[in-house]
């Protein structure tokens, strides 16, 4: 069996940022992935990041994934791809099949769980339809797979993937008919809702789809309005000709590994349901076991890939690689920027959940304290 | 539905090699490397499979290989992820009823 020191779990923007601080400090590490190529969804992320200079505000996603992967290999970091990773023990011993047809085990001395984040569904009449998906799919087909999943789009949810992957759709040539949201509020920042609005996407707020039409494939959608009760308002149904309805309704860490290997859960959901508890190196109550980015709460990609840093050099720190001092003047910088991204009026109540995280009685450390 | 040759941000849609899979007996070109499900619903396809119980169809939902509606039996193999499956040349893909089943010459190479 195969054992090194850190195994990663997940390549995208968290797994790849640990990798890279881990093998920086010179722990010796693999990166497990399921995907043909690493890089999770950054490289659907073809719109500009937020934050200041020194979270790459202002490059695209595509453009980080791309730094990512160069750096990964500048570094020589062993990446498994086409790797399933289907089970870990409390012994780190993770099982992996790879490319479908064999099955492996490596150990690791420390594992770091970034497996991300699964769309959430929503249920009406009519949402298993060919041509009912998630936004996140929609995104994935017109920039990665370069099809238009259809001509003309209904996509329910007003926020950030919703209002971002309908002005990507309308740059891959499909019409954007309406962007429902079922809040009284539109939920999106400013500068992506008002690029949608400018375009002429009418916006419906306190509206929810009724069915989809249509019987071998969507062919219409019905929306209603909803009341301060959240309940249909009869009467108000409007029917709009789409063939594609996008669902935007939020994600879900993809915990199953943590749970697997006995980690204490939190349920928030402004994070998107049960998270890992962990503390501020991101290591959770299973020692030498971290998790980074959506696993540990859905946020962004800029959060996921500080998330990653911090737990790379918590592991790597563990391993003798960083003196404590070190290590507490390292995390402080990454602290800093986590800290930044998390302010303003969205970022706020993510900052509070993730410290309602840290505050749990039996967290090792205090982020205050560093 | 349609292929974005050009995409302002993305530019033009880089060359590819081009390769001949079979859909139900029925040949299709694709992309060389392309996911199966992206080569379908290019071509204007959007079922995929049907379910067992209610012989609904079924296409795309997540479109990275987690929510496993896009299944479909890829050369013999049943419940394949068309979604992050690469076409290859020559490739047989049937449109999955219920569970599928292994057919003749599945999976072999792999026993």
């Amino acid at each position: 069996m195969k054992t090194t020191e850190i195994v990663v779990i997940g390549g995208g923007p968290a797994g790849l940022s640990a990798a890279i601080e881990g093998a920086r400090l010179g722990a010796q590490v693999l990166v497990i992935d399921e995907n043909s190529r690493p890089g999770g969804q950054l490289f659907k992320q073809i719109h500009k990041f937020f934050g200041s200079r020194e979270h790459q505000a202002g490059v695209r996603g595509l453009e980080i994934g791309r730094k990512l992967l160069e750096q990964t290999a500048e570094l020589g970091i062993e990446v498994w791809l086409n790797s399933e990773a289907v089970g870990v023990d409390r012994d780190k011993k993770v099982w992996v099949i790879k490319d479908g047809t064999e099955s492996l085990e490596v150990k690791g001395e420390r594992i770091i769980l970034s497996t991300g984040a699964v769309e959430n569904s929503l249920t009406f009449p009519g949402w298993t339809l060919p041509g009912v998906m998630g936004a996140g799919a929609a995104q994935t087909m017109v920039n990665i797979h370069r099809v238009r999943p259809g001509k003309r789009v209904l996509m329910v949810g007003s926020g950030n993937v919703g209002v971002i992957v309908s002005y990507q759709l309308m740059q891959a040539g499909a019409e954007v008919v309406a962007i429902i949201e079922a809040a009284p509020r539109l939920g999106g920042y400013g500068v992506h809702t008002a690029k949608v609005r400018r375009a002429g996407v009418p916006f419906y707020t306190s509206y929810t789809v009724k069915r989809a039409l249509g019987r071998d494939k969507v062919e219409g959608a019905e929306i209603v309005a909803l009341d301060d009760r959240w309940n249909p308002i009869p009467g108000t149904e409007k029917t709009l000709d789409v063939d594609t309805i996008c669902v935007a309704t939020g994600l879900t860490p993809l915990a199953e590994l943590a749970w697997f290997i006995g980690c204490r859960f939190h349920y928030i959901p402004s994070l998107g349901g049960f998270v890992p508890d962990h503390n501020e190196f991101m290591e959770t109550n299973v020692p030498g076991v971290y998790v980074a980015g959506d696993i540990a709460g859905v946020e962004e990609a800029s959060t996921a890939m500080e998330e990653g840093r911090l737990a790379g050099i918590g592991a790597a720190a563990s391993l003798g690689y960083l003196k404590p001092e070190a290590l507490r003047e390292e995390a402080k910088k990454v602290w800093d920027r986590l800290n930044s991204l998390r302010s303003g009026p969205f970022g706020e109540g993510r900052r509070k959940a993730k410290e309602s995280i840290l505050r749990e009685e039996g967290s090792i450390y205090n982020a205050r304290t560093l | 539905m349609g292929r974005v040759e050009h995409h302002i941000i993305l530019g033009e849609a880089p060359a590819r090699k081009k390769v001949t899979v079979f859909v139900d007996g029925e040949p299709l070109e694709a992309y060389e490397g392309e996911m199966i499900a992206a080569a379908l619903w290019a071509s204007g396809r959007k079922t995929l499979r049907y379910t067992k119980k209610d012989n609904k169809p079924r296409g795309i939902y997540c479109g990275i290989g987690r929510c496993t509606d896009c299944v479909m039996i890829v050369d013999g193999v049943p419940n394949v992820r068309t979604c992050v499956t690469p076409v290859r040349e020559g490739m047989v893909i049937r449109t999955q009823k219920g569970l599928g089943r292994w057919e003749e010459g599945g999976g072999s190479e792999n026993d």
